[in-house]
């Protein structure tokens, strides 16, 4: 399945873009998305271990996603 | 209740003015602002922006938490994006309660997980025409890489 991964701030200018389209097996997690991130160039400079969010919902790392899922990378966050 | 992100100036009044009753003893209104300086550096300007549709919804989701943890349904929090000048306001949160403790309890518990939780970011624009994406510890961080020595 082709997934969507939604980037902001710091990670949209650190990958290229505020999306990137990822190919993922039916039952991947959000640590196979952060694996299919990491292959791709500027990855080097993301944290070790970056916060997800799926369907507007912050996600832990053997969470399984699924086509349709709205997934988010989200930077560090610094409202206020 | 009520939270929101807004793309226009915030009227800070007429926030307050939201969580005026009868029942209430106290309201606290905090304001944050740009501030022209941060981490020794000239700021000109603040540019903020949020992943929105989780953020309305996170920003809710902390309004009602301290709601029912300072037992107050008068919560009202309002985030702005978009670029903002130095002494402009970027949030706005008013807090009212029958007692001060928690009126003041309740306006600091959603400052505080806004800050911690809510997908909002900015980036500062500097005096020599830089600008640089701003998180919590860039200062520690730019000090830990100073005493390693890396970039």
């Amino acid at each position: 399945m082709t997934i969507d991964v939604l980037l902001f701030a710091s990670y949209a200018e650190t990958l290229g873009g505020p999306r990137v389209s990822i190919d993922l097996e039916p039952g991947a997690t959000v640590r196979d998305v952060l694996a299919h991130l990491r292959r791709l160039p500027g990855a080097e400079r993301l944290p070790p271990v970056p916060m997800v969010a799926v369907n507007h919902r912050y996600a832990r790392s053997d969470d399984v996603v699924a086509a349709g899922d709205e997934i988010a990378v989200i930077p560090p966050v610094a409202g206020g | 209740m009520r939270s929101g992100i807004v793309d226009h100036a915030i009227d800070t009044s007429a926030v307050l003015a939201e969580v005026a009753s009868a029942h209430n003893g106290a309201s606290v209104l905090f304001v944050g602002t740009v501030r022209e300086m941060n981490d020794g550096r000239d700021v000109t300007g603040m540019e903020y922006t949020a992943y929105r549709e989780m953020a309305e919804r996170e920003l809710r989701d902390v309004v009602r938490e301290a709601a029912s943890r300072f037992g107050t349904d008068d919560i009202v929090v309002v985030h702005r994006i978009g670029s903002l000048d130095v002494g402009e306001v970027s949030v706005a949160i008013a807090a009212a309660h029958p007692h001060r403790g928690s009126a003041f309890d309740a306006a600091r518990y959603v400052i505080e997980e806004l800050k911690q939780r809510v997908p909002i970011w900015k980036r500062e624009h500097y005096l020599d025409g830089t600008r640089e994406w701003v998180h919590a510890g860039s200062a520690s961080a730019r000090a830990e890489k100073a005493r390693s020595g890396s970039d």
